[in-house]
């Protein structure tokens, strides 16, 4: 399983695996943008580039998933799949270097849910294999 | 933690621990429940033990869990040693309600409802990553995020009068947009002028009930059936980028150790960074002030389209549910300069309060609370109660009781929309899950949070709007 929805409330709360965290942060990219539409309905047409800092883990997280967002509010774009994802440990932090790949949205594809951010409640980061990632997101 | 009831509609947590004062929630038997189950009164506590905290920490009939400060959250903090919390005002800055009075009744509307809610969503760009109309320049932005509804007026979008019948006038005169991070200008560059998703809304409602004919008369509501407008939305992206960029900035600055939630990170109103989320949330609010004004006015312009006039569609007025501002309040015996922050709720300024319009001076502020879509909503007016019970705050809305994935789970966007039609209610949307995920059955009993409401005084019963057409975007 590359991730599974939990029970939240008000908004939407998600755990995301991988054997490495690399793997878990893509799948927990996987599971961000399955809130919003069908993300292997999405051609894989486009790439987007990003990178992203953090003074720890969830700081890193968090600003990782934010870029989808952002991605989808200034460029239209849909991910459809995360092609490469870089995590590099350094003195003062973590960067993570990303290649999204996915398509731009004209109405083509349905839209289903507004993720308007990315949260650090019950954030949860285990970085041993099997390495796991739990997200709540305001909706 | 200790939960003790006060009385019929009021429960406190006593200050213990590192609480500063203690915390009030305003419910009901029913309500107090569903916050027992969830984060609500941690988060509430949480909130009391906050610098510089006056008098209490407060929550609201429809409080619910949220992030940092819980949804209905009200505290205010002293100018010198208190904080700002970008937790405190959510991330969806300036979300708020506008509403629009016609000289239109039920009959009037009831054939062309189909029609004029179809020119709307032409009209007004709704849904995900939908851009607006107008592409605008990164410096036309910054001018938005500075002047506000003014800046919407100048340009034709609407009247003079529409800003004296918004909250602030429709400008926060904080406002510095240049401390916008270049993502949140490029968020709100395609977004001017868009109702966004979720629980956004625009609905044609009708006058169903008037419990204050006098108060509901100096509103512009005069009887039952007469047609009403309300827009629900707020800054969209570039509000929720300003709230990610000072929570990365205040974490990058103070550390995130000895907070009781990493979501309630905060800086001291004094320091530069909280004068600069202020300054940036201020933006922010603006941003959102012109996006229902541009809104409204492309109402009037369908209206005008399809019955041939807008005349009489005059600003009831626009509230905000998510922010952060000065305002003066009594503590301990005489009036004193808070910054007072309401998340997830509204100002109720009763009577005699200069910030409100003329008009309303005498009678208090007019309060909006949406239902969920599909039902009821209510105005209220502001109290002088509400001064000493809750810094002059009532509730905002429903709040959820069932999960997005639950309700996706259990309805059929088709299926809703029969069933409201069923009912008389007409709806429109772009997207059929987002509509399942909105049933109205996934919300909390509105009515009960406007009785907590109106017993406790925070805000007193005006009119029960339904709606006849929604669009959801």
């Amino acid at each position: 399983m590359k991730y599974r929805y939990l029970e939240h409330t008000a908004d939407a709360k998600f755990q995301a695996f991988g054997q490495s965290l690399e793997e878990a942060f893509q799948n927990a990219a996987l599971a961000t943008a399955g809130l919003m539409w069908d993300v292997q309905a999405i051609a894989l047409k486009q790439t987007q580039a990003s990178e992203v800092r953090g003074i720890d883990l969830k700081q890193l997280l968090l600003g990782f998933l934010e870029e989808i967002l952002f991605l989808l509010d200034t460029r239209r774009f849909l991910l459809g799949t995360v092609e490469s994802v870089e995590l590099i440990e350094g003195h003062a932090g973590y960067s993570l270097q990303t290649v999204f790949r996915g398509d731009i949205q004209s109405g083509q594809y349905e839209i289903f849910g507004d993720v308007k951010a990315i949260t650090y409640n019950e954030m949860q980061i285990q970085r041993s294999a099997p390495c796991l990632v739990q997200v709540v997101v305001d909706m | 933690m200790e939960l003790k009831r006060l009385d019929q509609f009021t429960w406190e947590i006593p200050r213990h621990g590192d609480m500063k004062v203690p915390t009030i929630i305003y419910s009901s038997s029913q309500l107090v429940e569903g916050i027992k189950r969830d984060q609500t009164l941690q988060q509430a506590k949480n909130v009391a033990c906050l610098p510089g905290i006056q008098r209490a920490a407060y929550a609201m009939p429809d409080a619910h869990q949220g992030y940092g400060f819980p949804i209905g959250g009200v505290a205010a903090f002293d100018r010198d040693e208190g904080i700002i919390s970008p937790g405190g005002v959510g991330y969806d800055i300036n979300c708020g309600v506008r509403l629009l009075k016609t000289d239109f009744s039920e009959k009037d509307i009831l054939n062309v409802r189909s029609k004029l809610l179809t020119e709307i969503l032409q009209e007004v760009p709704a849904g995900v990553g939908k851009g607006g109309v107008t592409r605008l320049t990164e410096q036309t932005l910054r001018e938005v995020c500075a002047r506000g509804s003014e800046w919407a007026v100048d340009r034709g979008f609407g009247t003079k009068q529409d800003l004296l019948y918004t909250e602030e006038v429709g400008r926060m005169p904080a406002a510095d947009p240049s401390y916008l991070s270049r993502r949140a200008v490029e968020r709100g560059l395609p977004q001017l002028g868009t109702l966004g998703s979720g629980n956004h809304f625009l609905e044609i409602q009708k006058v169903d009930q008037i419990f204050d004919h006098d108060i509901a008369h100096i509103f512009g509501i005069h009887e039952a059936g007469q047609i009403l407008v309300m827009i629900h939305c707020g800054s969209r992206g570039l509000g929720h980028q300003v709230a990610s960029d000072y929570i990365r900035l205040m974490e990058n600055a103070f550390g995130t150790k000895n907070l009781p939630d990493r979501q309630l990170i905060y800086a001291p109103l004094g320091s530069d960074l909280g004068k600069r989320y202020y300054k940036s949330m201020s933006s922010a609010v603006n941003f959102a002030f012109a996006n229902r004004q541009m809104i409204a006015h492309w109402v009037r312009g369908v209206f005008k389209k399809v019955l041939g006039t807008a005349e009489g569609m005059d600003q009831v007025y626009d509230v905000c549910h998510n922010v952060a501002k000065f305002e003066k309040h009594e503590v301990e015996g005489r009036l004193k300069d808070v910054c007072i922050h309401r998340k997830g709720a509204t100002r109720s300024f009763g009577p005699g309060r200069e910030e409100i319009p003329e008009g309303y001076r005498d009678v208090g502020q007019p309060v909006f609370i949406p239902g969920s879509m599909g039902t009821a909503s209510y105005i209220l007016v502001g109290t002088p109660e509400a001064e000493s019970l809750s810094f002059s705050s009532t509730a905002h809305g429903a709040g959820r009781v069932m999960s997005r994935h639950e309700a996706r789970r259990r309805f059929r966007g088709e299926q809703i929309k029969r069933e409201m039609l069923d009912k008389g209610i007409e709806l429109k949307s772009v997207s059929w899950k987002g509509v399942a995920e909105e049933a109205p059955q996934v919300y909390k009993n509105v009515d009960e949070v406007v009785r907590v409401s109106h017993e406790t005084g925070i805000g007193k019963l005006v009119a029960r709007t339904v709606p006849l057409g929604v669009m959801k975007g």
